[in-house]
Order: C-alpha cells, then sequence, then structure tokens
C-alpha cells in the first residue's frame, strides 16, 4: 500500500499553525511529540492576566493551548492531517501556574474510531508531574459525507483546527 | 460594569461588554486574526476563552451586587462546542446557576446572529477565596 500524501509531523506541521491566526497570536510553539502525544509551549506574556493584581496567566489561553495539542495529537495518532472539530472540552485547573512561567501541554491521543478521537492531557509549568490542569477531550472529525459529498463543517463543533 | 474590569486577558483578545441585562454584563468579540482557528472560523480556543470571561464576568457582576470581595479561583470548564464560530461577532452571557459561600457553579452560553441557536455552552465550578 502506498500513500501518495505525506504522513502529518507536528514539528513540520508547526511551522505554519503557528504562523497567524489565534494560535499565532498566542505565541505557541511546538516543544516535543511522539506516536500519539504532541507537546506545545505557552511563552509567558504580560497581557495574557487573568487577575489585575497577580502575574498569573489566566486559564483561557491554556484552554486554546490544549485544544490546539489536542488537534495535534490526534493528526499525529491518525497520521495525516483530516479537519477535526471540537465537540466536548473539559480542564480541571489544579493550581495556578507559577507567575512568569511558560505552560507546556502534553496531550496524548488515547482512542480513534472512524468518526471520534479522543484525548487526555496535562499542562505544567516546571514539572509534568506536578501540573496545572488536566484535559479530557473528544473530538470529530470532519468528513465529506458520503451521501452529499458535502463536508458537514457548520453542522458541528467549531471546526477550529 | 466598563471594559476596565475585564482582565488583561480579555481586553487582549478584544473582548468587551456588549451591554448589561438584567445586571448580567453580556460580552462580545469581533471576529479577526486573533481569534481565527481554520480559516474564516473560530479557534475552539477563543470561543473558550469568550464564555470564561463571560462566566467571570456574571460572578464578578454577581458579587458586586451583594457587596461582597472575593478573589476567583478557576477549578474547571467543561465546553460544549454546537457549531462552527463563523466570520462574524460573537456573544455569551453566563447564568449563576449556584452560589455559595466558597463556590459558584456558572452556565455561560455563547451565540452569533440567532441568540436560539447558541454555538457554544459551558459551566464552570469557580472558587472564591
Amino acid at each position: 500500500m502506498s500513500d501518495a500524501r505525506p504522513k502529518f509531523d507536528a514539528r513540520e506541521a508547526s511551522k505554519f499553525f503557528f504562523r497567524g491566526g489565534h494560535t499565532g497570536w498566542l505565541g505557541l510553539k511546538f516543544t516535543d511529540q511522539g506516536d500519539n502525544w504532541v507537546e506545545l509551549e505557552l511563552p509567558w506574556r504580560e497581557d495574557l492576566l487573568g487577575e489585575p493584581d497577580r502575574a498569573v496567566l489566566a486559564s483561557g489561553p491554556i484552554v486554546s493551548l490544549m485544544d490546539m495539542a489536542s488537534g495535534m495529537a490526534i493528526w499525529q495518532t491518525r497520521a495525516t492531517f483530516a479537519p477535526v472539530a471540537t465537540l466536548d472540552l473539559r480542564v480541571d485547573y489544579q493550581r495556578p501556574a507559577r507567575e512568569r512561567s511558560a505552560v507546556r501541554a502534553r496531550v496524548e491521543c488515547y482512542r480513534t474510531t472512524r468518526s471520534a478521537s479522543f484525548v487526555r492531557g496535562v499542562a505544567y509549568d516546571d514539572d509534568i508531574d506536578d501540573p496545572v490542569a488536566n484535559l479530557a477531550g473528544v473530538f470529530m472529525t470532519i468528513g465529506a459525507d458520503p451521501r452529499t459529498g458535502k463536508v458537514p463543517g457548520s453542522e458541528a463543533g467549531t471546526g477550529d483546527e | 460594569m466598563s471594559d476596565i474590569d475585564l482582565p488583561a486577558y480579555a481586553r487582549a483578545l478584544g473582548i468587551h461588554v456588549h451591554n448589561i441585562e438584567d445586571g448580567v454584563p453580556v460580552l462580545t468579540v469581533e471576529f479577526g486574526p486573533n481569534v481565527e482557528g481554520r480559516p474564516q472560523h473560530y479557534h475552539g480556543g477563543a470561543t473558550a476563552g469568550l464564555l470564561e470571561n463571560a462566566g467571570y464576568a456574571a460572578l464578578r457582576a454577581r458579587l458586586l451586587e451583594e457587596g461582597r470581595e472575593a478573589q476567583l479561583k478557576p477549578v474547571n470548564i467543561t465546553v460544549q462546542y454546537l457549531s462552527a464560530g463563523k466570520a462574524q461577532p460573537s456573544f455569551a452571557k453566563g447564568r449563576i446557576t449556584r452560589l455559595g459561600r466558597r463556590n459558584a457553579n456558572v452556565t455561560v452560553e455563547a451565540w452569533q446572529s440567532d441568540r436560539d441557536r447558541p454555538i457554544a455552552t459551558a459551566i464552570m465550578n469557580i472558587l472564591m477565596g
């Protein structure tokens, strides 16, 4: 069997993913990858604070970081780039990120079916065993509907990747 | 509630207060590169950011109304994505589903042109220290 399309590679893909848009604005960076996981970094930024009186990163950018790492972990696992839409994303915050600290998210895709992908991951600053947050998510593959040939992108999910 | 009261992250993303409904701020964000994921669509993270800020804004408004002062700490957020966020303004409003002494449960909805068809919803648990 041969596949003309090149295998998805998170390191290579991040070069154009983070050029612009929301993830470019956040300044996300690729840090590491495995067969079914991807790790990204959100650098420290003064204007992403969640509270006026504390130099602590808002929780919102951590959701963006983990959402993006989820999508890339799915493509890494499927070894191909097929648009996905976030259906459900849950983030549990264990503690605030340390002041002036970058945050990394390592997300693995632990199960894929024809139309769904399941992910879990952690966000951490210094030590991956002392996470800032845990993540669980379900994504849906946006494929062409065989009955109509149309891409049902606007029907469900954000289609954010 | 004025825009000044929104956190730096909300202002950086371009979120501002659209109006106040029954004492609850309705937040809005214009579509633009800051929030774009897939071309011409909102990034899921940006939608989550709008929902989360609307949840906090609703809670801050209620605490202010009750004369309570508290530092808010997120416990968790669960976001349900219902339809793609298109290249147009988005709005979000939170509802305090339960307000206790130490914690609050907040439900948030985000919509675009049709308020009866939300694009995403969220449930947040927030600790008040």
